[in-house]
């Protein structure tokens, strides 16, 4: 079953430089999906139309049956609800806990502290960080952080992972160290697609890889390697 | 029992992150407190010199001599004609008799004088003392009165009275302009230091809108925090008024010039609305300057 159809998008930024265009992709619930492509191909302009950050000029974007494209702009967070979201550079809040960070998602849901508390504990320990929930975001490593925004991302049980470049910041150990954390979440059903530069962690995988170059995607593999894009 | 725990949330967060940001909040604070004191003086001065304009106001009135051989009848006539005038407020009769008692009980050797008169030597003249609805109008109602019979001479102490008018009048509204304007600048000033800190807070918002927050859920927390710092941005405006509007009237003894003209407005319960008035600019700002800053950031 499909997740995601996204058919005929166009994008054009008001500078006039066309990001996208005549795309086409469908990703099916559960597949683990790799965007990959040269800095300003487009990438991260497509992985920011799924969550809505930007809107396609033309075509349609559905996501678990909602037509994102049409989405107004006070409807967002509906949308937003459904998909969890990983970045480059963690977004994690310096004056809260880290157990404060990964319940200030679920907050948003008035749910009782109860649980709020025992699904925080449970998401930090699938990503091994039970006993850093009293820690501040600062004290720490890189690695540790991105744990944390995973945490949050998974914490109301996304449909969707959507990560952009989430080893970008990291070293090649810790990279594929959050790259289990991931696959572990894919494999409990979880969607993810994940933007990256890191050959290596797309050798490594062997998931679909979905290549863009100038704004259009120009390959689409089932099991695909880095060496074969390039 | 959701929706009660999200008004429980939304004040418990707001509260948390006044504390949290303390440096930005005590910006914030600062800023209000600083021009709810300059609110505070304007509102003592527009206020009393209103009061004054009043009270100056309440005591002038246009005093009408008639001429020296009026009889019973004629005097009762002339009031009836002032009455039909517009702008009357009050009337009150003065007879010569009562002129010469007050002038016999103001020194003796007046009195040997006064003593003297009979009831058809004595030069004084009978009068009204009339009082106006409007001052303004006084000059005009003046020179009605003076077209009625039997009238001697009309004394409203034109110049003096007229100057004295305009004057209170344009420093009356100064002070209200001056009040108006100032609070305009507060609410500006304190929209934009808020505007500051939640700046710095750009991140929040963006993960809150990012994992699913609504606007409104994103909104509410920053506005209740604005009316915080709103509120404890008024408190010290609040004390220097009853306090300081107290003792400043009480060092005065109630007067400014140290005459009837310059009587100030008793504290109580002047403090006690201006304080209510302090409090609904702080907080309303507060509110008003979150509510604006918050949703600069909220546009996808």
């Amino acid at each position: 079953m499909d997740l995601i159809r996204i058919t005929d998008v166009q994008k054009t930024y008001k500078t006039g430089t066309v990001a996208l265009y005549d795309v086409d992709l469908t990703i099916s619930k559960g597949e683990f999906v790799f965007v990959i492509g040269a800095s300003g191909s487009g990438k991260s302009t497509l992985i920011k139309m799924l969550y809505r950050e930007e809107k396609p000029d033309r075509g349609s974007i559905m996501i678990g049956g909602i037509n994102v494209a049409k989405l107004k702009d006070r409807k967002v967070y509906m949308l937003r609800r459904k998909l969890g979201v990983v970045f480059q550079d963690f977004k994690l809040l310096p004056r809260l806990t880290v157990f404060e960070n990964v319940a200030f998602a679920m907050e948003v849901f008035n749910y009782d502290k109860k649980k709020i508390r025992a699904r925080v504990m449970e998401v930090l320990d699938l990503v091994g960080l039970k006993n850093k929930a009293r820690v501040y975001p600062d004290q720490l490593a890189g690695g540790e952080q991105q744990r944390v925004v995973i945490a949050r991302a998974i914490v109301n049980n996304p449909k969707l992972l959507i990560c952009d470049e989430p080893t970008g910041n990291l070293d090649p150990d810790t990279s594929m160290g959050i790259m289990k954390v991931l696959d572990d979440i894919n494999k409990m059903g979880t969607t993810i697609i994940m933007t990256t530069h890191n050959r290596d962690i797309v050798n490594a995988m062997k998931k679909r890889v979905v290549v863009i170059s100038e704004g259009k995607i120009v390959k689409d593999y089932e099991r695909g390697k880095y060496y074969e894009v390039s | 029992m959701k929706f009660l725990r999200s008004i429980n949330r939304y004040f418990r967060d707001a509260f948390k992150s006044v504390f949290r940001n303390f440096s930005l909040s005590l910006a914030s604070i600062s800023c209000i407190t600083i021009t709810l004191i300059v609110v505070a003086i304007s509102i003592v001065l527009s206020y009393n010199v209103e009061e004054m304009t009043r009270h100056v106001s309440s005591n002038i009135s246009i005093v009408v001599f008639l001429d020296s051989e009026v009889t019973e009848d004629e005097i009762k006539q002339v009031k009836d004609n002032i009455l039909r005038l517009d702008n009357i407020a009050d009337i009150t009769f003065k007879s010569k008799q009562d002129y010469a008692k007050e002038t016999k009980e103001l020194d003796p050797r007046f009195a040997l004088i006064v003593d003297s008169w009979t009831e058809e030597t004595i030069p004084l003249l009978d009068s009204y003392e009339i009082k106006v609805e409007d001052i303004d109008l006084i000059g005009e109602t003046a020179g009605k009165v003076k077209k009625i019979d039997h009238i001697f001479s009309v004394n409203y102490g034109e110049e003096y009275i007229e100057s004295v008018i305009t004057i209170f009048g344009v420093v009356e509204k100064v002070c209200i302009g001056g009040v108006v304007a100032l609070i305009l600048v507060t609410a500006f000033l304190i929209a934009n230091t808020i505007k500051l800190a939640i700046f710095s807070r750009k991140t929040e918002i963006e993960i809150m809108r990012l994992v699913g927050a609504s606007n409104m859920a994103i909104k509410i927390p920053f506005i209740i925090e604005g009316s915080f710092i709103g509120i404890i941005g008024s408190i010290i405006p609040i004390v220097l008024m009853c306090y300081g509007y107290t003792t400043l009237y009480n060092y005065l003894g109630g007067e400014l010039f140290s005459s009837s003209l310059g009587k100030l407005v008793t504290p109580l319960p002047f403090i006690l609305y201006s304080s209510g008035l302090l409090l609904i600019i702080g907080l309303l700002v507060g509110m008003f300057g979150s509510y604006r800053a918050v949703r600069k950031y909220l546009k996808i």
